[in-house]
């Protein structure tokens, strides 16, 4: 699997974290906490309706009003965009892409649809004359559910486009029908999944500067500062050569960071009129209504069976929201689980098919899994619905359908590279006591106790390591999935490594200087990682989809490896002996059978900045950059319980426990993977028993606040109990991609267990999130809620 | 404005402020202690943490003029002679933050239900931290550092 000779000092190692000196310290660099001098405030004005015609926009209040600088409306600006906020993702030839400006100058589509902007010289004035706009608004129409939206007769959120339906995406093989028809047992099951509003801890931020010939610095808080620079050009015409932007410090994503927003566009463009550096902090109630969203599905899916439990076709049809208009993948989103509904288990027939449907609300687009915990979600509940319909155990039906040989090829067309679902799933019954549970169980429900336990399982697959670009390339994706590294000596032996990877708490400075000490056999304290600024970091593809370590840190190994290979040309060079007779050890190059002639490293990398005695035709430095274009997706596993607690008087649910074993291949830092499947495992917790992004029928969002849209506090959850099984990845390292397994896994897992709870007394559905009312209700009904 | 007296890490301040000033921006704007963060608008997320008199605070919840007279602690007022307070480096330790926004208020909550003999199990502790709220760690970490600083198991 290894290619170096290095034997490996830190990397499956559970090195400390570089990032937590500072963060822990107070001494983050988080966009609020950063001002330029003559810094002015922006402040939106945005939509109350979800719908309605702009018929007006007076400024003339908020311009008289104090600190105000300058105030426009979208009209004002129109001329500024020479193209709308992009959308990478046309997934078909005949998507509809509305327009989609910073500010709206026709219609506001959903509610917090920017219809103008104040500028003054404070946050406070800023916000005090925004309320002076004075915007007259014809309310319009509206519709929110994805389903009323594609009924005939409903309001258009595009007037223009005749239809609510964005596009109609499929994919087939095998014969569906036939199977179906064939089939000893089909079970068809309707799924909701609400919207999810990503709410990570930190809001978005902006901080623009623009220089008198068009020089931009922009500071934001984004996972994607490459993308971004290539999108600023798309929207303010200026070239990307002038564009620098910077991801200081950010403060969690989950996806919600991974966008080009209307309020980058617009700090820059007003920097650029009013030549003055522009400060933008997003509030949480904007954040809620001005940052995208995730999930909002309608799922129906079919399995079809033999008596004997062998699942032989699976039909899903997806209606998906999109909000009012196209963000940069949001159509791209459900497509992302497209591959995957038929999870880790071998499935010949196969279709998928994905509605996209414009809906008076905030747009969607990437939320933690993005695609794939749609997918799980609705395989996991109905391998179960199907175990019940099939009077088989749950985990027996599972086992009995796992892939077991890889490389395998999907009926999807996808080939998974590695994995040994049957080994994470012992581990985890290893791990539970399942017949402890089930006993627990039948005590409970012997005596009739008010507090009855489930338990539920998930045993899933996932396509991430976004991506390789022949394959982005084919589903009609705008740019590649490649990443680049370039690793540096600097003359007195401290290594620099700049990645394109834009880490927002996922602890690249630590594990990339894991990778690369132990390639080039140097102390990982000496190793500095630097990201997150495009004028340090040119090349780059930043960070989401799981993909950072499975790209990235293979582009560091890659570009490590060449300098070792110009530092073994270097000592040979100078030790007068073939490159073959040298060994490389420990950072150290001793040529074989004379161990007392050697050089380390860094002495050849000195002599490479020195350079007096390189080798013919050899350029001085000792600086390398690898990009690495992965082949395939990454592909980890894994099988995940939980064991919940349902008051049936109250319909109250704790979950007692909750079980993970997950293979994300070989672990570079087994604490920082435990770290990550934690918190995925908490954000699937919260989607299954918490989290509602809900609206009214209209659009107007219910949940504005944290006060009525429920993160989960510690006091809600458990501790996690882990595990881990290992197949190598099909890369250098045997890396896989872990940022979402848990997310993915978790809502299933949950829900499976709820259900369990209650399945003596005929309830076979609730729907996320299990809230105490809809569980209690469904314990009335005895039966779906 | 009102002349406030207030007292930041030790360090005595006289400020002029609008009484609409929250605690939080008088600290962040006024003093430049940025380690405070704002996660919401609500009171809900706990990222503004500090201590007042010793006890946490959302300083988001308080005014600055309600400070007058007070010792307030920040992020920036825990490690002491470049070493990290045991709390700080009990969260190094379990690798009890990821981003690092939520962790100035988490660690300043932390040690306001160490200091005040509340952290007394897991389950007191997950109580006890319920006003703080983190998106990346899912707590387990979190709690894993606290029950290890207050010395409990």
């Amino acid at each position: 699997m290894t290619a170096t000779e290095t034997t490996g000092t830190f990397v499956g190692t559970s090195v400390k974290r570089k990032e937590d000196a500072s963060l822990l310290r107070g001494r983050g660099t988080y966009v609020e906490n950063l001002t330029l001098p003559g810094t002015v405030f922006m402040a939106l004005v945005r939509s109350p309706y979800p719908h309605a015609r702009i018929k007006g926009v007076n400024l003339d209040a908020a311009r008289a009003a104090a600190g105000v600088v300058a105030a426009f409306s979208g009209a004002d600006l129109a001329e500024d965009w020479k193209g709308g906020l992009p959308c990478a993702w046309p997934v078909t030839e005949d998507i509809k892409m509305p327009p989609h400006f910073p500010l709206a100058t026709d219609e506001a589509r959903f509610q917090g649809d920017g219809v103008a902007v104040v500028i003054a010289e404070s946050r406070a004035f800023a916000k005090d004359a925004a309320e002076l706009v004075d915007v007259d608004y014809e309310p319009l129409d509206s519709v929110a559910g994805v389903e009323k939206a594609l009924e005939s007769g409903a309001p258009l959120v595009h007037e223009d486009l005749g239809t609510n339906e964005c596009y109609v995406w499929k994919l087939e093989s095998g014969d569906i029908q036939a199977a179906i028809d064939a089939a000893d047992v089909v079970v068809t099951r309707r799924y909701f999944q609400p919207r999810l509003i990503p709410n990570a801890i930190e809001p978005r931020g902006v901080l623009a500067q623009v220089g008198p010939t068009d020089e931009v610095t922009l500071w934001s808080a984004t996972q994607v500062p490459h993308i971004l620079r290539f999108a600023l050009q798309l929207v303010l015409g200026i070239p990307e050569s002038k564009i620098r932007v910077i991801a200081p410090d950010v403060g969690g994503g989950f996806g919600s960071k991974l966008n080009v927003y209307a309020e980058e566009a617009l700090a820059v463009a007003l920097a650029r009129r009013l030549g003055r550096p522009v400060k933008w902090i997003e509030e949480r109630a904007e954040n809620y209504q001005a940052t995208i969203h995730g999930r909002d599905v309608v799922t129906e899916l079919t399995l079809a069976a033999g008596k004997d439990g062998q699942i032989t076709a699976i039909k899903g049809e997806m209606t998906c929201a999109m909000g009012a208009y196209l963000q940069l993948v949001t159509p791209g989103i459900p497509l992302l689980g497209a591959w995957i509904y038929s999870g880790p288990y071998d499935i010949p027939n196969y279709s998928v098919t994905f509605t996209g449907v414009f809906t008076n609300t905030t747009p969607t687009d990437a939320y933690r899994g993005a695609g794939r915990p749609e997918a799980t979600y609705v395989l996991e509940r109905t391998m179960d619905a199907l175990a019940r319909e099939l009077g088989m155990d749950p985990v027996e039906l599972r086992r009995r359908n796992f892939v077991k040989e890889f490389p395998h090829t999907m009926a999807s067309g996808l080939t998974i590279d590695s994995g040994d679902y049957h080994a994470t799933l012992d581990r985890l019954l290893e791990l539970l006591d399942l017949d402890g549970i089930r006993a627990d169980q039948a005590e409970r429900r012997g005596r009739g106790d008010a507090k009855q336990i489930g338990v539920g399982f998930s045993t899933y697959n996932e396509m991430c390591g976004l991506a390789p670009s022949r394959i982005l390339g084919a589903i009609r994706y705008a740019v590649g999935g490649w990443d680049s590294a370039t690793v540096r000596f600097q003359p007195l032996g401290s290594v620099q490594v700049v990645t394109g990877t834009s880490p927002h708490g996922q602890g690249h400075e630590t594990t990339w200087a894991q990778i690369v000490a132990d390639q080039l056999g140097v102390d990982v304290d000496s190793v500095e990682v630097l990201h997150g600024d495009t004028a340090v970091s040119q090349l780059g593809m930043d960070t989401y989809g799981s993909r950072s370590l499975a790209v990235g840190g293979i582009a560091l190994w890659h570009a490590s490896k060449k300098i070792v290979d110009k530092a073994r040309r270097i000592v040979a060079h100078q030790l007068e002996v073939a490159e073959d007779d040298l060994e490389f050890a420990d950072g150290t190059f001793s040529v074989k059978g004379s161990p007392d002639r050697s050089m380390g490293i860094a002495a050849a990398a000195f002599q490479a900045h020195a350079a007096h005695n390189l080798p013919d035709g050899m350029e001085p430095g000792m600086e390398e950059t690898a990009v690495y274009d992965p082949q395939n997706f990454s592909w980890p596993g894994g099988a995940h319980a939980a064991v919940v607690e349902v008051d049936t008087q109250t319909g109250d649910t704790r979950l007692l426990r909750y079980v993970a074993v997950d293979d994300v291949g070989m672990p570079v830092n087994p604490e920082i993977i435990d770290g990550q499947v934690h918190g995925g495992i908490t954000q699937g917790i919260a989607a299954a028993l918490f989290e509602e992004g809900a609206y009214d029928d209209a659009g107007n969002l219910l949940t504005t606040t944290m006060a009525t849209y429920l993160v989960p506090s510690a006091a809600e959850l458990p501790s996690y109990e882990t595990g881990r099984t290992e197949t190598a990845g099909d890369n250098p390292l045997g890396v896989k991609g872990v940022g979402e397994t848990g997310t993915i896994a978790a809502a299933p897992a949950v829900i499976n267990a709820v259900l369990d709870a209650l399945s003596h007394l005929g309830v076979t559905d609730i729907q996320m999130p299990a809230t105490p009312e809809r569980v209690w209700r469904a314990i009335q009904e005895g039966g779906a809620s | 404005m009102r002349q406030v007296a207030l007292t930041a890490n030790g360090v005595r301040h006289e400020l002029e402020l609008e009484p609409r000033e929250l605690l939080v921006y008088v600290l962040r704007e006024r003093l430049g202690l940025t380690g405070t963060n704002v996660g919401c608008d609500t009171s809900s997320c706990g990222s503004c943490t500090v201590l007042v008199n010793g006890e946490a605070v959302k300083s988001c919840t308080m005014l600055g003029v309600q400070a007058d007279g007070l010792e307030i602690t920040t992020i920036e007022g825990l490690a002491s002679n470049g070493d990290l307070h045991p709390v700080q480096q009990a969260f190094h330790d379990h690798h009890a933050l990821q981003c690092g926004f939520c962790t100035p208020g988490m660690v300043l909550a932390a040690l306001s239900l160490i200091e005040s003999g509340e952290a007394t199990d897991e389950a007191a502790i997950r109580e006890g931290l319920e006003g703080n709220l983190c998106r990346c760690t899912g707590y387990h970490n979190i709690v894993e550092a606290v029950t290890a600083a207050a010395g409990v198991s």
